[in-house]
């Protein structure tokens, strides 16, 4: 009789806690449940285990990416479906939108050159991580870089820079993308601030490829006023940087930041050994 | 129908139509009887055996007895307290018929822990357990995993957990069954001992000559009836004209059927009864047939045609 | 009373020890050991996230499948093999030996749980080389999944207080499995109308709550557990587990022993 009585009272009691749990610790809304999307479904089947299984799939989408990557095939079809899977399972995972976003939006060969994924992945972020002020920095971004927006990118800024803890030269930014958004310099700090603050090595890897190639923009048309000034000089064509040394023009050989002299080409035009190894330049491809 | 209480003070047990109908089958629609109600008496300080072949009820009844089962009516008392009440527990001890124990843990281990469960104290464990090894002879195997253990090595630590706490009554479901020859004599000295020591033994068995040898009454039961009661004095004195031939070997059988008419066979050991006109010739009979004796006991060729006879009545159900 | 219930818990948990149960702890062990080279390749902030849902996600499957699978064996084991004659021929009530058994249970995991801990906070200290105010926080995430074993081993013991241990087996995974769906069950009732409504919610509440407890990939992103939940967990793990204790002592006394 007693034992009725306390099975009774304890499963009652039960039902209250069970409500005051989901007071403090509410679980996912119903439309959640009931449109089941596949990314959802394996959040659901993970039976809570969701974080591990979270980092399983961050991990395949990293080694999917390397792999395509270094077949230098233009197809990253899986990375938007996979990085959606990882960041439904674990929507704290900062880093997969970051990378994802920057990778997604990056043109073939070293990107699969989707922006409209892109621009989605880090909108998700953003909502699941309204305090993670780097995911507005790399929302911008993808604006400004991917999409030319330098208006949305400005204002994007203007909302990271108002997060608490956010970086002082978001607000920098911010006025940069109204007045110089297409200068090579601006583009420059952006990426130097993504190689400074990344922790991932494949997104510090990126920003020094960026980094190099903007350099070889920038080097490209010296080089080239170089050798018209020459040409204004002495009325001659050069034949070689040798030419040029000799006139003085310049000191030693140049050399792109991969370390291989630029390639000196009979039309006055100069342009990069390989550039595979600088897949990021506009300036000083070989036809 | 139950008596009335007050009962008799100087009763270890009573039992008072105790009854049990097993349900069976997977829907548990089927009905068995296990036991029919029981009345029974058994005095204290009393050796009490419990006859009736496999299936009688012997078991079911000693199950009851312990609470592992509920009746399907009737109620019990055991020294004076009703047999559910839990102080009437620390006063038995219980031998399960073929005994199992935590094959994990050593006698030492496991006499310690039935101690713990009866109420002795920790320092009057360690004072008994040993003293209770060498007992029941397994001194200097107290500290042996149980999975090693033989047959019966495992009903010795059976009787020694029955006794553990000095029960004043102990109830032994079929104690010799699976021992050798020695292993009986053993067992049936324990019990005599106990005896003298002042306790009751209530035990069951299907074997004739350990309840001849040990008991002061005997009750027989069949298909879950009691067929009768009586003091084994009284029948055993009438002739002993019988005897019970033991032996080893089981060639011997056909030989000996000549000679026997109850002619029972457990692994190597068979067992017959044969008239005092043929022993000599049946003793002869073994030795060309080169099978080795193992014992010649007279039985009261009376329990045994008692017994026999009650198992024939069907109907009469005494009281 | 409670001399004989932890000499039944001691027995418990000396026979799981024997029986080898907390030999999984070489696996874990092992299993930490086999992921350090796959830490190796992602970026250094995933390092940590990675390793504690691994390693909690292991303790926590590791527990229940134990909590499960002896579980169900705590009772029938010993009515299967009669151990239990001798046992409940003394002076044990057949509540004491239930609670007996389920604590037993219950230390083994925590002994077990324990020694894991340890294992996860020497591979951080390896990972990291120093500890953070955040480490703390997984404590309260293995606590939360100790309380899930308590949960189980109760549902556990009480399917196999009347089933066969192969049914109590299926019965008490299913709970497992529509426990972690427990708010969406609560939520498909609140839809549902009717007396089918009434007893869909009904049903709802009555599975384990075990989505709350399992807070593995919150910690490992070093987010705060509010303490209420901390607080209202062990108060509903309790009374869940009195609960199906009390059930099982219910539905075992009443039961005959083979
Ligand atoms: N758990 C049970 N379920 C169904 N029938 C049973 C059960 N236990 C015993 N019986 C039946 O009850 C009768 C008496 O059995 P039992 O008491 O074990 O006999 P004994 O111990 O004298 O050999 C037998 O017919 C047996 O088949
Ligand atoms: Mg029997």
């Amino acid at each position: 009789m007693i034992a009725a009585g306390v099975l009774v009272v304890s499963m009652a009691a039960s039902f209250v806690l069970v409500r005051k749990i989901e007071a403090v610790y509410p679980s996912a809304p119903m439309e959640d449940v009931l449109f089941i999307s596949s990314p959802e479904f394996v959040k659901r089947a993970s039976l809570g285990y969701s974080g591990l299984l979270a980092d399983i799939y961050w991990m395949r989408v990293v080694q999917y990416f390397g792999r395509k990557h270094q077949r230098e095939s233009k197809e990253y079809k899986a990375l938007a479906p996979l990085l959606d899977i990882a960041t439904t399972l674990d929507p704290n995972l900062v880093v997969a939108y970051e990378w994802g976003s920057t990778f997604l939006d990056q043109p073939p060969p070293s990107g699969a050159g989707d922006d409209e994924a892109a621009v989605a992945l880090i909108g998700k972020g953003i909502r699941n991580n309204p305090n993670e002020w780097r995911l507005y920095f790399t929302l911008a971004f993808v604006q400004y870089l991917g999409q030319h927006d330098y208006l949305g990118a400005a204002k994007t800024f203007e909302e990271g820079s108002k997060v608490p803890g956010a970086h002082p030269w978001m607000k920098i930014m911010a006025a940069k993308m109204l007045t110089d958004a297409g200068n090579l310099e601006t583009a420059r700090y952006m990426w130097q601030n993504i190689y400074d603050e990344s922790t991932d090595k494949n997104l510090k890897q990126n920003a020094e490829l960026h980094l190099a190639s903007l350099v070889v923009d920038q080097a490209v048309p010296q080089l080239e006023s170089l050798i018209s000034e020459f040409k204004a000089r002495t009325g001659d064509n050069p034949t070689s940087w040798r030419d040029l040394i000799a006139s003085g023009l310049l000191r030693s050989i140049p050399r792109d930041p991969t370390g291989t002299p630029y390639v000196f080409q009979s039309d006055g035009h100069v342009v990069v050994a390989d550039w595979r190894k600088l897949p990021f330049i506009t300036r000083g491809k070989p036809q | 129908m139950p008596r009335s209480f007050p009962t008799n003070p100087m009763l270890a047990v009573e039992i008072l139509g105790l009854e049990k109908t097993y349900a069976i089958g997977f829907w548990k629609k089927k009905r068995k009887d296990g036991l029919k109600s029981l009345h029974l008496e058994i005095q204290q300080g009393e050796v009490f055996g419990f006859l009736g072949p496999n299936g009688a009820g012997k078991t079911t009844t000693l199950k009851l007895l312990m609470g592992l089962i509920s009746p399907t009516a009737g109620t019990a008392r055991i020294l004076n307290q009703p047999w559910h009440d839990p102080a009437v527990r620390a006063r038995i001890g219980f031998l399960p018929e073929q005994p199992y124990f935590y094959d994990h843990l050593t006698p030492i281990e496991l006499l310690d822990y039935y101690g713990t469960l009866s109420g002795i104290s920790a320092p009057d464990r360690r004072l008994r357990i040993p003293k209770l090894l060498e007992r029941v002879g397994l001194a200097g195997q107290g500290g042996t995993q149980l999975r090693k253990f033989s047959k019966g090595m495992l009903q010795r630590v059976g009787i020694a957990q029955a006794v553990l706490h000095e029960p004043e009554v102990v109830f032994l479901d079929e104690p010799m069954s699976g021992l050798d020859p020695v292993g009986r004599r053993e067992v049936r000295n324990f019990i005599q001992s106990l005896n003298r020591e002042g306790k009751t033994v209530f035990f069951s068995t299907h074997i004739l000559g350990d309840a001849e040898a040990l008991c002061h009454r005997v009750a027989v039961l069949n298909k879950g009836e009691l067929r009768g009661i009586s003091v084994v004095a009284d029948l055993t004195s009438q002739n002993r004209s019988r005897f019970e031939v033991v032996w080893q070997a089981t060639a011997a059988i056909p030989a000996m059927r000549a000679f026997g008419n109850e002619t029972h066979v457990a692994g190597e050991v068979a067992r017959t009864i044969v008239r005092e006109s043929q022993l000599q010739a049946a003793l002869e009979a073994l030795k060309s047939q080169s099978a080795q004796l193992i014992s010649v006991n007279p039985v009261g060729g009376s329990l045994e045609e008692y017994f026999l006879q009650k198992l024939g009545e069907p109907d009469k159900v005494p009281r | 009373m409670t001399t004989r219930i932890r000499a039944i818990a001691f027995n418990t948990f000396r026979e799981a020890v024997r029986d080898r149960v907390l030999y999984n702890l070489v696996f874990f062990a092992l299993l930490l050991v086999a992921t350090a080279p796959l830490l190796g390749e992602i970026s250094i902030g995933v390092q940590r996230v990675l390793l504690i849902n691994l390693s909690l996600s292991a303790i926590s499957i590791f527990g229940i499948v134990i909590s499960i699978f002896v579980g169900i064996s705590l009772v029938s084991k010993e009515i299967e093999r009669r151990t239990l004659y001798p046992v409940l021929s003394r002076p044990v009530g057949r509540g004491e030996f239930i609670l007996g058994k389920y604590c037993g249970l219950a230390g083994t995991l925590l002994v077990n749980t324990m020694a894991m801990t340890t294992g996860v906070y020497v591979a951080l200290l390896l990972m990291t080389r120093s500890f953070t105010r955040a480490d703390a926080n997984i404590l309260i995430a293995i606590y939360f999944l100790f309380l899930q074993f308590i949960v189980i081993i109760g549902l556990a013991l009480l399917f196999s207080s009347f089933s066969s241990p192969l049914l109590s087996a299926l019965f008490a995974l299913s709970m497992f499995v529509a426990g972690s769906f427990a708010a969406d069950l609560r939520g498909f009732a609140a839809m549902s109308h009717g007396p089918e409504g009434l007893l869909a919610r009904a049903a709802s509440y009555v599975v384990p709550n075990l989505a709350s407890l399992n807070v593995i990939t919150r910690v490992s992103h070093d987010q705060f557990i509010p303490a209420a939940l901390v607080g209202y967990n062990t108060l509903y793990t309790l009374l869940y587990a009195t609960a199906t204790i009390t059930a099982a002592v219910l539905i075992f006394s009443r039961r005959d022993l083979k």
